[in-house]
């Protein structure tokens, strides 16, 4: 077998491939770090609404069954899996514990590039605090 | 092995049958609702079936009077004061007699008809915003209160076009980021309410959170302790209720009763 035009052909497909695949290898050792939302501290609150593990992967969810049932039925007051009741509020209940925005919310939601637009409209606690 | 057409189509119709069938799928078609329990109100929460209110038009003279009720409601609601007529945002105000019932066509009225009076939503039993919102993000409650969603307007303001009382108001900007238009020293003012954001239509409330506290709508409280005292405000389908009262010892009125919306505000002349 015989390749006619090696010559323009191998340093063809290596410019090609340099140019394709420059986002890959530039990109080599400059992960964003993985963020660390701020946990509230134990002594504010042990236990979220629901474990952990289901906050990080359903909290969307869940906020968005709470707006729901908060302005659709009129119903405030949901009570967890563990039995104890909340009044069902972003401003007035999640941020009272996770009352930093930017190290909890931002962390995360700026990591993987998505923007809620919960605080268009809700206040986070800094703008809660400057409203009274 | 010869693998033959008729054999082809059951192996592929068995495997969709399956991917339909299994876990992955099923999860993916009908999620179960997180965080789904027993759902409540508060204990002290106020409950009827259709709330209404009767305002007292003699007991408001002076301007203060109206003052007290909208500065109130516009300070519990986090509703910005913009000077400008054109793109103002208002859930509570204040209009001559004439402009507000165009139906009482009378010229010599006299007083009556110079008179201002308190406007808000009326709260329709019929609302035509609410027939009109294409997304459902202007509804009717349990309880009759014509409630917004905010989370669902998408600003088309078919209900500004609808409500024949000129209730609604629509958010052309960003009500945090008002120019020198606003005089706007302290907003948002409660820290407790959200604020709205550009394109939204926004109107009166009843004041719902409040009701889901046990308390009264800020206009009725605030009239009540710093003002006249015009107002009155409970379930109309409560023959015992203060509004029942009032509507029994008093000739009352509804802005523009021939449309056929079935207010549920009241007015006594």
């Amino acid at each position: 077998m015989k390749l006619y035009d090696a010559g323009k052909i191998i340093p063809g497909v290596i410019i090609f491939l340099l140019i394709f695949l420059y986002p890959l290898y530039s990109n080599i050792g400059g992960a964003a770090p993985v963020p660390k939302p701020l946990l509230p501290k134990p002594a504010v609150a042990k236990q979220c609404v629901l474990p952990t593990a289901e906050m990080k992967a359903q909290h969307m969810q869940l906020v968005d069954n709470w707006r729901n049932w908060v302005v659709r039925d009129g119903k405030r007051i949901w009570t967890s899996p563990d039995g104890r009741a909340f009044n069902m509020s972003l401003t007035n209940t999640c941020m009272r514990c996770h009352n930093d925005k930017e190290k909890f919310c931002d962390q995360c939601h700026n990591y993987l590039g998505v923007k809620p637009y919960c605080w268009d409209c809700h206040l986070d606690p800094k703008q809660k605090k400057e409203a009274k | 092995m010869a693998f033959n057409r008729r054999q082809f189509l059951k192996v592929a119709g068995l495997s969709t049958a399956l991917g339909l069938g299994g876990k992955g799928a099923f999860e993916l078609l009908w999620p179960g609702e997180v965080g789904a329990t027993e759902l409540a109100t508060r204990p002290r929460a106020l409950h009827g079936k259709r709330w209404g209110m009767v305002i007292d038009t003699r007991k408001f003279k002076k301007p203060e009077d109206f003052e007290v009720c909208t500065k109130a409601c516009h300070q519990a609601h986090n509703v910005p004061y913009i000077k400008t007529k054109r793109i103002e945002i208002k859930w509570i105000w204040s209009a001559y007699f004439f402009q507000a019932f165009t139906d009482q066509e009378n010229a010599y009225l006299g007083e009556t008809n110079e008179g201002q009076v308190l406007l808000l939503c009326n709260h329709c039993d019929k609302p035509p915003c609410v027939r009109v919102c294409p997304t459902k993000a202007t509804f009717q409650r349990e309880d009759g209160i014509v409630f917004m969603d905010f989370h669902r307007c998408i600003g088309c303001r078919f209900c500004m076009a609808a409500c024949p009382y000129g209730s609604r108001s629509f958010n052309f900007g960003d009500p945090r980021k008002l120019n020198d238009q606003a005089i706007n020293p302290k907003f948002p003012s409660n820290g407790d309410f959200p604020t709205r954001t550009k394109g939204v239509v926004e109107k009166c409330n009843f004041c719902a959170e409040r009701l889901a506290q046990g308390l009264l709508p800020a206009c009725v409280e605030a009239s009540r302790k710093h003002g006249s005292g015009g107002l009155y405000f409970g379930d109309l389908a409560d023959p015992n209720s203060e509004v029942r009262r009032a509507l029994r010892q008093h000739f009352t009125i509804r802005r523009k009763p021939s449309l056929g919306t079935h207010p549920s505000v009241f007015y006594i002349v």
